[in-house]
């Protein structure tokens, strides 16, 4: 890994003056990049904590005003509603997304000529812009005009509905994203070596049995990255809801950053929304800690 | 399915008939085979439906029942929003951000991981930590702080403004660094000897060799910063400035229930993406593998 530099032929001038270029060298290499990194990642993370013990707009001014923000958000029934909805969100869409994901990789991979076909088929929606997928999901599933409603003889509007809102975007979200999980499992398939099925094989191994005792097993370690995957996206979901619901109705699809995003760019209120921003950070990082476990766990090092 | 010419007549190719017993035990594959595709076709419709909408004129689009190729073909959809809204603008905003932020993003990225993987320098497996730890921030979460700062560096409704804080992903840097450590580090010491320079090394050595990653982040970047959605949602307010994915929702609401207008915009918006996927297919799968933390 650490390449040592050439070592320094007698003629060269002193050693110092080597060192320095050096250094000179990497910084230039490194700063651009990192002085971004810094501005826009790094110090943004840690304003936004300072931000929440204020009750800044949004231009920043504002006085501290101790833990008011976070009294006032555990106290309101808004918060607890977003979060639950996101947990629910998370629910309908993470482990569902995962299996369907597995599921139609077993599909793909067992075909011959057409698996490149079908895999674009199933993956062609991940590359789309979310405006294009809400857009195309709300004419499909136009309660008066839609093709789904017609075929299916059904009335409901299904992204105004109390009930039906939050399991349509959570539908939506697989169609658009299940591509994604589709090429890992693929990718995690294919890492498994033939020479164990063909042991199992002989052994009297079949169907069933081969994936519940080989199959499954060593795909663990990708099933259990997809599935953080998906939690950590799924705590951050705006997008789709923004479009398609805006939360409602009656706050049956506020989530969390939705919630944020009132507070913050709507009501003006810049500290109370990094309060909600904290919790979302202090959330993800949780479940980011606990995938670097799991991941590092699977891998060699 | 395949129906390659017959090369001589009445020659049937020679092949011992199945058993009826092999027959049969194929039967739940070709089963399971023709569901797949089945599926398949389903997954996609909804584009098709979209694209097959765009073409129809209006008042068939709320034809009851609907049709499911359009009688004829009608491209007074895209006319009309070519002509009636800033579609056009929009999609150049889109294309000239979206280049843009790939040719930097990758130029800051490898420029980085270059110095981290293969100049010796004090902290450099600090730094190396500090821009893993990037992985785990939610840029999201700190939404108003990144807006509040945006915002004092007058960047806001700016095409900077837009395209700055997108440069600051880690992935890449992580992505090349990997690459970069896999090369010996003996072939830039030989050319160092022979006196070439840093960027001689990087450039003429390094780069030649990982034009293949780079290709693939290259189209993965792009396509991420084209249909990126909540920044340029939050810093842009300015109706001329938007990106297309953001500018085709306010489309949508002008027109009412209009959708032969609204999916020929969606048809629109979705175009580069769909060809850059159909096109490099393989790149595609290669960068979001890669990004995703595994190796195809």
């Amino acid at each position: 890994m650490t390449s040592s530099p050439a070592p320094a032929p007698a003629a060269v001038p002193g050693r110092a003056a080597q060192l320095r270029q050096r250094y000179l060298t990497a910084a230039l290499l490194v700063v651009p990049f990192l002085a971004l990194y810094v501005l826009f990642l790094i110090y943004p993370t840690f304003r936004v904590l300072q931000l929440s013990f204020t009750n800044a707009d949004l231009t920043g001014n504002g006085s501290y005003v101790g833990l008011q923000n976070y009294v006032r958000l555990f106290g309101e029934p808004t918060f607890w509603t977003a979060l639950l909805n996101t947990l629910l969100f998370i629910a309908l869409t993470a482990v569902p997304n995962t299996l369907i994901g597995l599921g139609l990789a077993l599909l793909i991979l067992r075909l011959n000529r057409l698996k490149n076909v079908v895999l674009a088929a199933f993956f062609l929606p991940y590359v789309l812009p979310v405006s294009v997928v809400t857009n195309v999901w709300n004419w499909v599933l136009d309660s008066n005009f839609g093709l789904f409603n017609f075929l299916t003889g059904s009335t409901v509007t299904w992204f105004q509905d109390p009930v039906w809102a939050l399991p349509s975007v959570a539908f939506v979200t697989i169609w658009w994203t299940v591509g994604f999980n589709i090429l890992l499992f693929i990718a995690g398939l294919r890492n498994i070596s033939p020479e164990i099925y063909e042991a199992a094989a002989l052994d009297g191994a079949a169907g069933w049995r081969l994936f519940r005792s080989i199959t499954w097993p060593n795909l663990w370690p990708v099933t259990s990255l997809i599935l953080l995957l998906q939690l950590i996206a799924q705590f951050k979901i705006f997008d789709q809801i923004y479009l398609l619901t805006q939360g409602g109705p009656f706050d049956k699809t506020l989530v969390l950053l939705l919630y944020a995003y009132r507070e913050g760019f709507q009501q003006q209120r810049g500290g109370y929304s990094s309060t909600i921003g904290v919790v979302l950070m202090a959330v993800i990082l949780l479940v980011s800690v606990i995938q670097l476990r799991l991941l590092n766990r699977g891998e060699k090092s | 399915m395949t129906s390659s010419p017959p090369l001589s007549p009445a020659v049937p190719v020679v092949r011992p008939a199945p058993s009826l017993r092999r027959r049969l035990s194929h039967l739940p594959g070709a089963v399971v085979t023709f569901l797949t595709l089945l599926l398949a076709g389903a997954w996609v419709f909804p584009l098709y439906w979209a694209f097959v909408t765009s073409l129809k004129p209006e008042n068939d689009t709320v034809a009851l029942p609907p049709t499911l190729w359009p009688t004829t073909i009608d491209f007074s959809a895209y006319t009309y929003i070519f002509e009636n809204s800033p579609v056009v603008r929009w999609y150049l905003n889109s294309v000239v951000s979206s280049l843009i932020i790939t040719v930097l993003v990758l130029l800051l990225s490898m420029l980085c991981a270059y110095a981290l993987s293969q100049i010796n320098f004090r902290g450099r497996r600090w730094l190396y930590w500090l821009i893993l730890a990037g992985f785990m921030i939610p840029f999201q979460a700190s939404l108003i702080p990144l807006f509040i700062l945006v915002n004092k560096l007058g960047l806001v409704n700016d095409s900077l403004g837009l395209i700055l804080p997108q440069l600051a992903a880690p992935v890449a840097v992580v992505i090349y660094k990997q690459f970069f450590d896999q090369i010996p580090g003996e072939l830039g010491d030989a050319a160092r000897i022979d006196g070439a320079s840093e960027a001689r090394v990087l450039f003429s050595i390094f780069l030649p060799l990982n034009w293949s990653i780079t290709f693939s982040l290259a189209i993965v970047t792009f396509i991420a910063a084209w249909n990126n959605f909540l920044w340029p949602f939050i810093v842009m307010n300015d109706t001329a400035k938007l990106t297309i994915p953001v500018g085709i929702t306010q489309v949508q609401s002008a027109y009412g229930v209009a959708y032969a207008k609204t999916m020929a915009t969606a048809v629109t918006a979705a175009v580069p993406t769909i060809f850059a996927y159909l096109i490099f297919q393989r790149r595609v799968t290669e960068g979001v593998m890669a990004t995703a933390g595994l190796k195809g």
